[in-house]
C-alpha cells in the first residue's frame, strides 16, 4: 500500500512537468504567433514563424504525453475531466489543426499567404483562449455524479472561465515577446521590449485577478491560502511573484539583458503554476476526487513508470540539444528567398 | 435539430470520421518511409542518382503527409476522453498505459529525426543521414505497433481482470499486448500501408507515362511499385485469410455478419458474393453465392456445418449491411490489386511495361485503391466489433461520455469543416507535387523553407549562415 501512495505521488508530479512542460514550451511559440497582427511586415513574419518553426512540433508532442499519462495513471480523472471541458478541448484541438498546418502551408503560396498568417494567429489565439477556460472550469470545480461527469455542456462559461482563459492568453503573449526580443535584433527587437513591457503588465494583472477571484471559488482553498499553518507555505509565492515581476520590468527598462526577461517570465509561469499546485493538491479533480481515488493499479503504473524513467531522460536530451543547436538570434535575411 | 440522433450515433460518427480522416496518413507515411529507406539504401549501395532523386521527390511529400498526420493524431488522442470517457474510466489502466509507450517510444523517434531525414543530408553525412531514415521508418512501425495492440485487445481482450468499481485492469502484460488478433492485425495492416503506397508510387508514375513525361525516376518508380504490387498482394490475401480464420475463432458474429449469414447451415454454407442484407428482417436478399463454398473457405470442408446470426441474440448483432459490405469493397480492391500485379508481370516478360497505356491507365486508377481498401478493412473490423467497445464486455452504449447530443453534433460539424479546408489544402499541394515527374538534381525540402513537421531536430532552420551570434547580447 506504502508503494502504490509513492507511485502514485509520483506519477502527479510526472504530469504536472509535463504539463508545466507543454505550457511553457507551446506558451511561447503560441504566443509568437499572437504577436502577428502587431507586426504587419512580411519578412518580421516569416523571422517569427522561423524562431519557433524547429521547435514547437516536439513542444506540441509535451500535450501529447500530458494527456496520454493522464488518461494512463489517473484515467478516472481523464474520464471526468475531458467532457467537463469538452467544449474548449475541441476548439482547442481544431485550433491546433489550424495552425499546426499553417507551419507548412504558409510557405507554399504567395496568394493565400495572408490566409495561412489568419489561420496561424486565429488557431493559436483559440488554442491560447482555450486552454485557459479549460483550466478555469477545472478549478472552479466540476460536478461528479458517480464516476462521471455530472454537468452541463455550458457549464464552462462563467465570468471566472473567461478571466483565466485572458490571462492565459496574456501570459502566452508575454511568452512570446520576450522570446521574439531574445531571439531577433533591429527594430523587430525594439518593438519586442515595448510589447514585453505592456504583456507583463497585463500579466500581473491577470495574475493578482485570478488569485484573489480563486480562494473564493471554494472553502478549501480560502482555508488552504489563509489559515495558520498553510500560510506559512503559501506565503512565499506572491512574494516570490512581486520579486520576480521587480526584476523583469527592471530588465525590460534598462535593457541590459536579452535573455532575461523570457528566463524571468518562466519564473512567473512557473510561481503561478506553484500557486495553482498549492491551491489543487492533493485533488485531480479539485474538491472531488484526489489522485489516490483516481489512480491507475499500481500495475499500470509501474509499467509505465519503466518506460518514462528510460525514455523519458531521453526526450530531454535531445530537446536541450535542439534548443543548443537552434541557439542565438535568426537571421532575417536567411530565412526565405 | 439534434432531436434524430442520440449522442451515442454521433459520437460514433465523430470517432469513424476524424479516425478515418487520420488513417489515410499513418497508412501512407508507414509504407513510404520505408519505401524512402529502401530508395536511399539503393542509393548509397549502387552509387545512381536516379534513386536519390526518387528519393528527394517523394521527401517533399513525405512531409507534408506526415505533418497532416500529426495533427489529426492529436485529435485522437483526446477523442477517448471528450467522447469515450465511461470507455476511457473503465479501459485506461489497460488502454492507457500501451497508449503512453506509442508516445514515448515512436512520437518522439519520429519527432527527432524527422528534422536529420528532411533537410540534414548535406550537415550530417551520408551515413547518419541514413541512420536517421531508417529511425523514422522504425519510428512508424513501433507506432502502428502499440496501437494496433490497444485496437486488437479491444477485440480480443485477454490478461486483464476486473476490479471492485469495474475497471479493467491489468494481470499480465505479456498477455494483454500479444493477444490473440495482435499479430495478425499488424501483418495485414503493415501490408495493407506497404501496398497502399505502392499504388500510389504506382499511380505516379503512370500519369507521368501517360502524359509523356516520364523520366528514368518514373520507370524506377513504376518498375519498383509494380514489382512491390505483384508480390505483396498474394501475400495480403494470404494474410487476410488467416486473419479472417482467427476472427471466426475469436468474434464469430463478425464474420457472420461479414458473410451475409443470418441463417445457420447444417450442411456446409454458401459464400455469398451479392445481396441486401435487411437487419430487421434477418434476411438477405437478391443474394448471389456459390453453395458451400463459404465452409470450404472458413472451415476448409465443404459440408462444415456454420451457425448463423440467427444463434446469437439480436441485441448482439452487429450491423450487418454496413459490415457486409464494407468487407466486399475491401476484398474486391484486394482482388484487382492482385489483378495489377499480374499484369504486370505480364508487361513485364513481353517487355511493354513502360509503353502500354491501357496498362498506365490501370494503375493510375488503382492510385486511392488502397485508401480505400484500408478504410473498407477499418470499417468492417470496428463495425464488425459492435455493439461492444471491448468485445463481448463492454456495450458501446455504456462507453459514451455524459453528453447531450448537441454538443456532440456540433463538435462533429466543426471537425468536418476544418477537416475539410485543411484536406483540400493539403492534398492541393501534394497534387501540385505529383504532377511533374522527378528530374536529374532533385532538390530536396529547401532549407529556407520551414516545414511543418520538422520534428524537435531543428536542422530546417539551423543553416549555420542563419545563427549569427552566439545567443550573446549584441
Amino acid at each position: 500500500m506504502n508503494f502504490s501512495f509513492d507511485l502514485t505521488v509520483i506519477f502527479a508530479l510526472i504530469i504536472a512537468f509535463a504539463v508545466f512542460a507543454y505550457v511553457v514550451m507551446d506558451g511561447f511559440d503560441l504566443g509568437v504567433a499572437l504577436m502577428f497582427p502587431f507586426f504587419p511586415e512580411r519578412r518580421d513574419r516569416d523571422v517569427m514563424m522561423n524562431s519557433v518553426a524547429p521547435v514547437w512540433d516536439g513542444n506540441e508532442t509535451w500535450l501529447v504525453l500530458g494527456g496520454g499519462a493522464l488518461f494512463a495513471a489517473f484515467p478516472l480523472a481523464y474520464a471526468i475531466l475531458m467532457p467537463a471541458i469538452y467544449t474548449p478541448a475541441i476548439a482547442m484541438l481544431l485550433g491546433l489543426v489550424f495552425r499546426g498546418v499553417a507551419f507548412e502551408f504558409r510557405w507554399r503560396t504567395e496568394r493565400g499567404r495572408f490566409l495561412w498568417d489568419f489561420a496561424f494567429f486565429g488557431g493559436s489565439l483559440i488554442a491560447a483562449l482555450a486552454q485557459g477556460i479549460a483550466l478555469g472550469t477545472i478549478l472552479q470545480g466540476v460536478k461528479v455524479t458517480g464516476r462521471a461527469y455530472g454537468g452541463g455542456w455550458w457549464d464552462w462559461v462563467t465570468p471566472f472561465t473567461m478571466l483565466t482563459g485572458v490571462s492565459v492568453v496574456a501570459g502566452y503573449a508575454l511568452l512570446g515577446a520576450t522570446w521574439l526580443l531574445m531571439k531577433t535584433s533591429g527594430d523587430l527587437q525594439e518593438r519586442a521590449y515595448r510589447y514585453s513591457r505592456i504583456f507583463t503588465f497585463a500579466t500581473l494583472f491577470f495574475i493578482v485577478a485570478v488569485s484573489l477571484a480563486t480562494p473564493f471559488l471554494e472553502a478549501a482553498y480560502w482555508r488552504r491560502w489563509f489559515e495558520w499553518p498553510g500560510l506559512l507555505i503559501t506565503a512565499p509565492v506572491p512574494l516570490a511573484v512581486a520579486a520576480t515581476a521587480f526584476f523583469l520590468l527592471r530588465a525590460l527598462m534598462n535593457r541590459q539583458r536579452e535573455v532575461q526577461p523570457f528566463v524571468l517570465s518562466l519564473v512567473l509561469f512557473f510561481l503561478s503554476f506553484v500557486g495553482l499546485g498549492v491551491s489543487i493538491w492533493p485533488y485531480v479533480v479539485p474538491g472531488r476526487v484526489t489522485i489516490w481515488q483516481a489512480a491507475s493499479p499500481e500495475s499500470s503504473q509501474a509499467f509505465m513508470l519503466v518506460g518514462i524513467s528510460i525514455l523519458v531522460p531521453i526526450i530531454l536530451i535531445y530537446t536541450a540539444y535542439a534548443y543548443w543547436i537552434f541557439r542565438g538570434k535568426v537571421d532575417p535575411e536567411a530565412g526565405y528567398h | 435539430m439534434w432531436d434524430g440522433f442520440d449522442a451515442v450515433t454521433l459520437a460514433r460518427a465523430q470517432f469513424a470520421f476524424t479516425m478515418s480522416f487520420h488513417i489515410i496518413f499513418p497508412a501512407f507515411s508507414i509504407g513510404l518511409a520505408s519505401y524512402l529507406a529502401v530508395l536511399e539504401g539503393l542509393w548509397l549501395f549502387t552509387g545512381r542518382d536516379v534513386y536519390l532523386n526518387v528519393y528527394r521527390y517523394w521527401l517533399k511529400i513525405f512531409a507534408i503527409a506526415f505533418g497532416m498526420g500529426v495533427v489529426s493524431g492529436i485529435v485522437m488522442s483526446y477523442q477517448f476522453g471528450t467522447n469515450w470517457a465511461a470507455f476511457s474510466d473503465k479501459a485506461g489502466p489497460i488502454i492507457g498505459p500501451l497508449m503512453a509507450y506509442e508516445v514515448l517510444t515512436a512520437f518522439f523517434l519520429e519527432a527527432g529525426f524527422l528534422g536529420v531525414m528532411l533537410f540534414g543530408m548535406e550537415r550530417v553525412g551520408k551515413g547518419l543521414h541514413f541512420t536517421a531514415t531508417l529511425l523514422v521508418a522504425i519510428g512508424t512501425a513501433i507506432s502502428a505497433f502499440w496501437i494496433l495492440s490497444v485496437n486488437s485487445w479491444m477485440q480480443t481482450p485477454q490478461g486483464y481482470a476486473i476490479n471492485e468499481v469495474g475497471q479493467f485492469v491489468p494481470a499480465d502484460w505479456w498477455k494483454i499486448i500479444f493477444n490473440p488478433s495482435f499479430p495478425y492485425r499488424l501483418v495485414h495492416m503493415v501490408i495493407a500501408a506497404y501496398l497502399t503506397t505502392a499504388l500510389v508510387v504506382g499511380a505516379v508514375a503512370a500519369f507521368h507515362f501517360l502524359t509523356r513525361q516520364a523520366g528514368e525516376g518514373s520507370r524506377v518508380m513504376l518498375s519498383m511499385a509494380m514489382w512491390m504490387a505483384a508480390l505483396v498482394a498474394p501475400v495480403q490475401i494470404v494474410a487476410g485469410d488467416l486473419h479472417g480464420l482467427n476472427t471466426r475463432h475469436h468474434q464469430p458474429t463478425k464474420i457472420m455478419a461479414m458473410e451475409g449469414h443470418f441463417e445457420s447451415h447444417e450442411h456446409g454454407a454458401p459464400l455469398y458474393l451479392f445481396g441486401i442484407p435487411r437487419q430487421a428482417e434477418g434476411r438477405l436478399d437478391y443474394a448471389v453465392g456459390i453453395p458451400k463454398a463459404s465452409s470450404l473457405i472458413l472451415q476448409h470442408d465443404l459440408n462444415a456445418p456454420m451457425q448463423g446470426l440467427d444463434s446469437v441474440p439480436r441485441e448482439n448483432w452487429p450491423p450487418v449491411y454496413i459490415v457486409f459490405w464494407s468487407f466486399r469493397i475491401m476484398v474486391g480492391l484486394g482482388m484487382l490489386m492482385f489483378a495489377l500485379g499480374l499484369t504486370s508481370l505480364v508487361m513485364r516478360w513481353r517487355g511493354t511495361l513502360y509503353e502500354t497505356r491501357w496498362f498506365h491507365m490501370f494503375a493510375l486508377c488503382m492510385g486511392p485503391a488502397g485508401f480505400i481498401a484500408v478504410i473498407s478493412g477499418w470499417v468492417t473490423t470496428e463495425v464488425g466489433r459492435q455493439p461492444f467497445t471491448i468485445y463481448g464486455l463492454l456495450r458501446t452504449g455504456d462507453s459514451i461520455s455524459p453528453l447531450a447530443s448537441p454538443a456532440v453534433g456540433s463538435s462533429l460539424i466543426a471537425f468536418i469543416i476544418v477537416y475539410a479546408i485543411v484536406f483540400a489544402a493539403g492534398m492541393f499541394y501534394i497534387f501540385r507535387l505529383m504532377r511533374a515527374p522527378p528530374h536529374p538534381g532533385e532538390e530536396g525540402p529547401r532549407a529556407g523553407e520551414v516545414t511543418r513537421a520538422s520534428g524537435i531536430t531543428p536542422a530546417p532552420s539551423v543553416n549555420p549562415a542563419r545563427v549569427v551570434g552566439e545567443g550573446r547580447a549584441t
